[in-house]
């Protein structure tokens, strides 16, 4: 029986977890721009910047 | 410094490290690759260190260093081909209702989850003695969230009920607090069935619900985005030691002089002092060809200056100019306007009695006959969970939330969701004509006829000008491919003559574009009848352009099917009585008015609806602002201004004028599908408020009927997505 109630704390506590973490997302500005975050995700932006970096440094040369 | 860059700094306010932010709306941005596109230009310039766009609200938000030279944002973007507007810090904010609201549904969410899995275990028939640490364990977690996400409909309630009056949320609180009270005390009691999942569920559903509304009337300040500003910010004033600085537009006070550059719009009312200019009225009165404006000429705010600096001397201050005077016209529209009673509300007026009144019958007939109050109390309670309005206070929302994304796609912006309601009703529509059903800005109508070489002089000489005429004959020429031919010929002393037109002077000949009888000063007399804009070799004619403004994209076909759709259509516009009639012509429409003041489209708005009619404005200068406000619900274009935009109730995002129609027929259907949701909402009240009566409804049996009446009513919903687009 005892085994229940440990069970029945963990499911909450992992519940609680979940809920603390979608509270601090959204504190955190994260549901700001769902249609762009979906868009985003098709482009990467580390080589893309350094690309753009490295043609600025080849004009300027 | 520059006009914009000035107005740029005074918009933006301190930012991370030290910098500025400014805030920019786009309004074409689309796609991830515009996101790449703008993020990538707009770092590239100096002193930008940030640069974040939001595509759901299609904002921009730079941050950059304060010192330097203020980078040109705003030039870049229309560099890589987006139009774009300074946003004003007070319209940033974020939503802090709307995240309370979303932390509140996330709280009852997981409460409700939870709740739901430790009474399947009740319902499955536990042992006595675990039910009853389960009843705990779910008032322990039913109690908290009622206190936290409860307060949303709690507080009005206790509100309303101080002001002894009553709302959609005193029922639901009362519903709430006994459903968690009475199954308290049988919890403490030992007793079979308590009702923690169902109170908490409830809960869950209704915030769903007040959301998904939330959002809908929030719009109608979320719409105000991309704003085209239409008065300047700030003004250049001219000191008595004829000095220049900028002031902020609020301070700027009568008899101060003022510089108004070619290209700017006028910040307050005037009196011209000095110089000589045309000014574009077609904003403020809906005429299309510019004034002459000279020293003594009255001037009104937000009119654009196109050829010739001027210094005026204000009359009024920024408050008590035109636009404001415009402002307190729509006001007293508004006041005097009886205020549409949305359906959800006409709805919840007849069923928030009938529940209450099932409720205590139930109380009090199960009183007479078992004469257990405990019992009469459950029963009362269970009537008032399975009558609690969920599905009702979903079915209206969650339409209006799959319109208003509907429209979006189609390019229609919707401010307010009851607004839908009203479109519905429409069968009159009134159309302003400049701006609204052309372009308003004109185009040259003989360009076959005009030789490569004339419009290549033409464009060369027309970039120097703010006049539309030339900009008309520049963008002409682009389009056509002499731009680069044009360039070739560099003009020498090209001086705009405000009034007349712009010269230049090439190798030994003196070019002349602009008013007939200035251009074409050798040809003597010219006859009457001929009209457009000269372009001369030392003063003989060498071609003469003819202009009209074009009808928008899709002006014909929207007539077609308005009228096949038995709307009676009206224009209404301030320009001359021929060009009006053209147009009306053009288009078949019968009714029309021309040369009408912006009190007349109020009157003439005001008297169509006296008449039993239901009136759609389509509108965008400042002279149909009232009539917009007044008409039952209005649309403005996407060229419209602010101040209109802010006034109407649809905004469109693309040029096609054929998104009217699509708005109509989503409003048509979301309509619709309103009517059938709340019947379908009725419905389920109708089997179940008698179950519930003879007290046949146990927790598990409250839970699938509230649960499932929600589903329906969202599937519905759904339905407004696929059909016709």
């Amino acid at each position: 029986m005892n085994i229940l109630f440990l069970l029945i704390f963990v499911s909450l506590l992992i519940g609680a977890v979940a809920l603390t973490a979608f509270i601090w997302s959204l504190g955190n500005g994260q549901y700001e721009d769902l249609e762009g975050a979906a868009e985003r995700i098709l482009y990467d932006e580390d080589i893309e910047v350094e690309e753009t970096v490295n043609h600025e440094a080849e004009k300027r040369t | 410094m520059r006009f914009q860059d000035n107005e740029l700094r005074l918009a933006s306010r301190a930012g991370g490290d030290g910098g500025l932010r400014s805030v920019l709306s786009v309004p074409g941005m689309h796609c991830g690759g515009c996101i790449q596109k703008i993020e990538q230009g707009l770092l590239k310039l100096g002193g930008v260190t940030q640069a974040r766009v939001n595509l759901s609200t299609k904002r921009v938000t730079i941050d950059w260093q304060e010192a330097g030279d203020t980078p040109a944002l705003i030039d870049t973007l229309e560099s890589l081909g987006f139009e774009a507007h300074i946003f004003r810090a007070a319209e940033t904010e974020t939503d802090e209702r709307l995240k309370y609201l979303l932390r509140a549904l996330a709280v009852s969410a997981f409460a409700a989850g939870n709740i739901m899995m430790l009474s399947i275990a009740v319902w499955s028939g536990s042992h006595e003695s675990l039910r009853s640490a389960l009843h705990w364990v779910s008032a322990f977690i039913a109690c908290p969230a009622l206190i936290y996400a409860g307060r949303v409909f709690f507080v009005p309630a206790f509100l309303a009920l101080k002001n002894r009056q009553t709302n959609m949320d005193v029922p639901i609180s009362v519903g709430l607090i006994l459903t968690f009270a009475m199954s308290m005390f049988d919890t403490i009691a030992g007793k079979e069935h308590v009702y923690f999942d169902a109170s908490v569920s409830l809960l869950f559903f209704l915030l769903i619900g007040r959301t998904l509304d939330h959002i809908m009337r929030k719009r109608a300040s979320q719409a105000m985005n991309g704003l085209q500003k239409l008065i300047p910010q700030s003004a250049c004033l001219v000191d008595i030691d004829e000095t220049v600085r900028f002031i902020p537009l609020e301070d700027v006070k009568p008899s101060m002089r003022l510089r108004v550059l070619a290209g700017d719009r006028i910040p307050v009312d005037g009196i011209v002092r000095s110089g000589v200019s045309d000014i574009d009225m077609s904003l403020v009165t809906g005429e299309s060809l510019p004034i002459k404006a000279q020293a003594g000429t009255q001037l009104v705010a937000s009119a654009l200056n196109l050829t010739g600096p001027l210094v005026i001397e204000a009359s009024a201050t920024a408050d008590s100019s035109f636009l404001s005077e415009l402002i307190r016209l729509m006001e007293q529209t508004e006041a005097s306007q009886n205020v549409y009673r949305r359906l959800s509300d006409r709805v919840v007026k007849i069923y928030t009695p009938f529940v209450h009144g099932a409720a205590l019958a139930a109380f009090c007939l199960w009183l007479f006959f078992s004469q257990d109050v405990h019992q009469a109390l459950t029963i009362a309670v269970s009537v008032l969970i399975i009558t609690c309005p969920c599905a009702l206070g979903l079915a209206v929302p969650i339409v209006q939330v799959m319109a208003a994304r509907r429209l979006l796609d189609a390019g229609v912006l919707m401010k307010e969701g009851g607004a839908l309601e009203r479109l519905k009703e429409v069968d009159t529509v009134v159309f302003d004509k400049t701006g609204s059903l052309t372009l308003g800005q004109p185009a040259i109508s003989n360009a076959k006829a005009v030789s490569a070489d004339a419009m290549a002089y033409a464009c060369a000489l027309a970039q120097n000008s703010h006049h539309p005429y030339s900009q008309a004959i520049a963008k002409a020429g682009k389009a056509q491919g002499y731009y680069a031919a044009s360039s070739e010929l560099t003009f020498d002393n090209v001086k705009e003559v405000p009034g007349c037109g712009v010269e230049g002077v090439l190798g030994q000949d003196i070019y002349r574009l602009g008013a007939l009888n200035w251009a074409a000063v050798q040809d003597g007399a010219l006859p009457d009848k001929m009209v457009g804009t000269a372009l001369s070799r030392n003063g003989v004619l060498m071609h003469i352009f003819e202009f009209d403004d074009a009808l928008k994209p899709g002006a014909k076909a929207l007539m077609q099917a308005l009228s096949a759709g038995g709307y009676d259509i009206h224009i209404l516009s301030g320009d001359a009585r021929d060009k009006v009639e053209t147009i009306a012509r053009n288009l078949g429409v019968k009714t029309y008015a021309s040369q009408v003041k912006p009190e007349g489209k109020l009157s003439y708005i005001l008297d169509l609806k006296a008449a039993g009619k239901t009136v759609l404005m389509v509108g965008d200068g400042l002279n149909d602002v009232p009539a917009l406000s007044a008409a039952n619900v209005s649309i403005a274009p996407e060229n419209a201004v602010d101040i209109g935009r802010n006034a109407a109730d649809f905004v469109l995002l693309r040029r096609d004028l054929m998104s009217i129609e699509t708005a109509l027929n989503i409003a048509k259907r979301s309509d619709s599908l309103m009517r059938q949701n709340i019947y379908l909402a009725l419905l389920y009240n109708i089997f179940a408020v008698p179950l519930a009566f003879m007290g046949l409804v146990t927790p598990i049996l409250a839970a699938l009927a509230m649960s499932s009446s929600s589903l329906i009513v969202v599937i519905n919903a759904l339905r407004l997505k696929r059909g016709h687009s």
